[in-house]
């Protein structure tokens, strides 16, 4: 039996249109393996608005999804300009996001509490200047 | 009800997955913000919406959304179809704005599946 499973990602911040390649991917990988498809959106939105926040705010970055057969931890990871404070980029409809983000459909300050809804823990580690890492596990 | 109901109440053009016309949807979105249609949307659930880019098509992917509906006779890319029809999920056209495209379902039965009763 396999312990885990790694998948590793990099997100491109450039071609928004490539934005949400790897949580499609992790989707599929998941119904191929039978999880329970309410449990995969819970992961596939909480991994897509990860994706979509590192396109966003940090000119792209990396993901590291590990599946066991307990649960699935997602590690999103970036060097883009850090939060300065959590607390308040946790509150629903609080958002840095451009304009332009707002145009293409995003940044109205619903994808962070939409990570933690769709997650069973989450954990924010940033340093403004340095970058940000946002943790997810989801139970299976 | 069914997509092709909705396609003939809404009078709007099949442009991929005519195969699924038959499914049925049992509660509407209607919004041009993707952050939003991650957070609300129901099951079994159409979107309607004016944004026309390939988010609209990965965003319903992820929320298992059976149909998208493009007002304001938006016209999806290539790229957009191709995605839609690898993921199954049917693309229809319509001339109405989002507004009335929503109220004509509505008026049809169709319903958004929020609980009211907290805003109250």
């Amino acid at each position: 039996m396999i312990d885990t499973i790694n998948f590793n990602y990099t997100v491109d911040g450039l071609d928004f249109s490539r934005a949400g390649e790897a949580s499609t991917d992790i989707k599929q990988k998941l119904k191929q393996m039978g999880v329970d498809f309410t449990i995969i959106r819970k992961i596939a939105i909480a991994m897509y608005e990860g994706e979509i926040n590192l396109f966003i705010h940090a000119h792209g970055g990396k993901i590291n999804v590990s599946i066991t057969a307990t649960e699935v931890l997602m590690i999103l990871s970036d060097h883009g300009p850090g939060i300065d404070d959590i607390a308040q980029a946790m509150l629903a409809g609080f958002s840095t996001a451009p304009d332009d983000a707002r145009e293409l459909g995003f940044g109205a300050g619903m994808g962070l509490p939409n990570m933690k809804k769709n997650s069973d823990e989450m954990k924010i580690e940033s340093e403004v200047g340095v970058g940000t890492t946002v943790t997810m596990k989801v139970y299976l | 009800m069914k997509i092709s109901e909705i396609r003939d109440a809404l009078g709007a053009r099949v442009v991929c997955g005519e195969e699924f016309l038959d499914r049925d949807i049992s509660t509407g979105c209607g919004s041009d913000m993707m952050s939003d249609v991650l957070a609300y949307v129901k099951d079994r659930s159409v979107l309607l919406t004016g944004l026309c880019n390939l988010q609209v098509i990965r965003t319903a992917d992820m929320m298992d959304i059976l149909c998208i509906i493009f007002v304001r006779d938006k016209r999806p890319d290539e790229a957009m179809i191709q995605l839609a029809m690898e993921r199954e999920i049917p693309i229809l056209c319509s001339g109405h704005r989002l507004f009335g495209a929503c109220g004509i379902l509505y008026e049809k039965g169709l319903r958004g599946g929020a609980n009211y009763d907290r805003y109250h």
